[in-house]
């Protein structure tokens, strides 16, 4: 049977798709803002309560205080984290899609127009320099495992806590995250051409392996790193100002 | 008109020449198995002889049943009619970014043209031609391409932003990085990558997310070779050591 029929919604949000594609990068644009809202406040405006015994909330890892820095320490550490994040290949093609509806999703129309230029031109080609945000992560990884290790000692004694675990899984779930790096991707073996033309170039084709496995879970490691962190943070405050106290072995376990 | 007997379904194509469409809707029996594609040749044999559609192995092999199937792009030969919902009317269109020439039948020679600038295999002089299976695995990755250009369909970069004259699009990409990683391929190419537009990529994977050949178009092809570029072009220690170096 034949009939005719008009064809549906062209232009912005215009799809043929009947799915519900908007859930996803609705959801992103939550998690994102919530996250953003509650680090900013958290590292800016409560620059106090974000440690406890051995425990350091990670925001503020190293701690570094000064006499001519009159703000809060996390705001010397978190560049590293948001550069790091906001420059991320996963995070880019997220923000992209659910802030700037860039596409919004697939065979979705989003801005329309020739007028376009990516990742191209200055300022957004700063996007690219991911790896030195990388290098630096790397570092506050290691500072973070350190802070970790740390949680494990108050006052010379060995023992442990809930802030110890929830710390030592902070560490290793951003470890998880920056090893599965597209840019440590291709520093590590991604460059190479030829993977069994030297000794050392089989060594790195063997890490390069490893990273490549980690990095085809990137999405996963960048969502349960960024929630597991605000937690930490969450956590170590919620101790620090008495709300909660932490069940631990120590008995000289400072009292708020 | 006749109602066939069978499991009815309803389809909707959108038929016409040029910019001159609209959506056709046929009722058709259906038999258990089907793909899109036996629908789609079954209206063509007993409804509508004009219909204009493009096709050859039916085996998801050829890339030349491409279409948007309820907003997707897919192959037609690779949708089965199981796992679509049958109580709303199936919807095919033909791919939106290139030219239409008739009902599902599209322009795409685009791309040839665009193929033809690339810089073919240039091996290295007295290359042995002798490799291990590791070193060619990325390039096998990229050799599986069938060319079925739902990437370029898809990328809103060509969808949506037409930059046809700058931006050779994902499934050149998949090339140009098949030929880049090439253990044996001398050819300089990174400069000429950039100039395709690969930094106008921002990498929200709709290429991946509908390449019938699962080749990990973003991360494999694209982000290795931005990464490339910059060490090329942008690296701050080629820049610092600049002064230093032989040439
Ligand atoms: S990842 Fe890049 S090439 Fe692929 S569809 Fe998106 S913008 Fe286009
Ligand atoms: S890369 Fe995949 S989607 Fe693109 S043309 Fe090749 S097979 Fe098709
Ligand atoms: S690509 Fe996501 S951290 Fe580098
Ligand atoms: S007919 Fe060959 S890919 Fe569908």
């Amino acid at each position: 049977m034949e009939q005719n029929i008009a064809v549906g919604k062209q232009g912005w949000l215009g799809t043929a798709r009947r799915d519900t594609w908007w859930v996803e990068p609705l959801l992103i644009l939550v998690g994102l803002s919530a996250f953003g809202i509650y680090s900013t406040y958290s590292a800016v405006f409560w620059d106090y309560h974000f440690e406890i015994g051995p425990y350091l909330s990670p925001f503020y890892e190293p701690l570094l205080v000064f006499d001519w820095w009159p703000f809060s320490p996390a705001i010397l550490i978190l560049w590293i984290p948001l550069g790091f994040r906001t420059t991320c290949y996963y995070y880019r093609g997220a923000y992209w899609r659910s802030f700037f509806a860039n596409p919004p999703a697939c065979a979705v129309t989003g801005w329309e127009g020739k007028n376009y230029a990516g990742e191209a031109k200055f300022p957004i080609f700063v996007l690219n320099f991911h790896r030195y945000f990388m290098y630096a992560a790397l570092l506050l990884n290691v500072m973070l495992w350190v802070g970790a290790v740390r949680s494990y000692w108050w006052q010379g004694e060995l023992g442990i806590g809930l802030g110890s675990i929830i710390l030592t899984i902070n560490a290793f779930l951003l470890m998880m995250y920056s090893l599965g790096c597209h840019s440590l991707r291709h520093l590590v073996g991604g460059k190479l051409d030829c993977f069994s033309c030297s000794s050392c170039a089989r060594t790195r084709k063997r890490i390069w392996d490893y990273i490549t496995r980690w990095n085809e879970h990137h999405k996963f490691w960048a969502w349960v790193s960024l929630i597991w962190v605000a937690f930490t943070d969450f956590y170590v405050r919620m101790v620090s100002s008495g709300v909660f106290n932490d069940p631990n072995t120590w008995s000289n376990f400072p009292r708020p | 008109m006749v109602q066939e007997e069978g499991r009815q379904i309803t389809v909707r194509i959108l038929r016409g020449e040029g910019v001159k469409t609209q959506e056709v809707e046929y009722q058709v029996a259906v038999e258990p198995g089907w793909v899109v594609l036996d629908v789609v040749l079954h209206i063509q044999a007993r409804m509508a002889p004009d219909l204009a559609v493009r096709w050859n192995c039916k085996a998801a092999k050829c890339g030349s049943c491409s279409a948007e199937v309820n907003g997707k792009p897919r192959l037609m030969c690779k949708t089965r009619l199981d796992d679509l919902d049958l109580t709303k009317p199936v919807v095919v269109h033909p791919i939106k970014t290139f030219p239409r020439i008739k009902d599902l039948v599209t322009d795409v020679s685009w791309n040839f043209e665009v193929n033809k600038k690339i810089q073919p295999f240039t091996p290295k002089k007295d290359a042995a031609f002798i490799y291990f299976q590791e070193d060619i695995d990325r390039v096998q990755e990229m050799r599986k391409c069938i060319e079925c250009f739902l990437c370029q369909n898809v990328c809103h970069v060509l969808r949506n932003r037409e930059q046809y004259q700058r931006f050779v699009g994902p499934r050149f990409f998949v090339r140009l990085a098949g030929l880049e990683m090439h253990p044996l391929d001398d050819a300089d190419r990174l400069k000429q990558i950039e100039e395709d537009g690969i930094f106008l990529c921002n990498i929200t994977k709709c290429c991946t997310h509908v390449c019938p050949e699962d080749i990990h178009i973003t991360d494999n092809a694209i982000i290795p070779l931005k990464e490339r570029v910059i060490d090329k072009s942008y690296s701050f220690w080629n820049w610092v050591l600049q002064p230093f170096s032989s040439k």
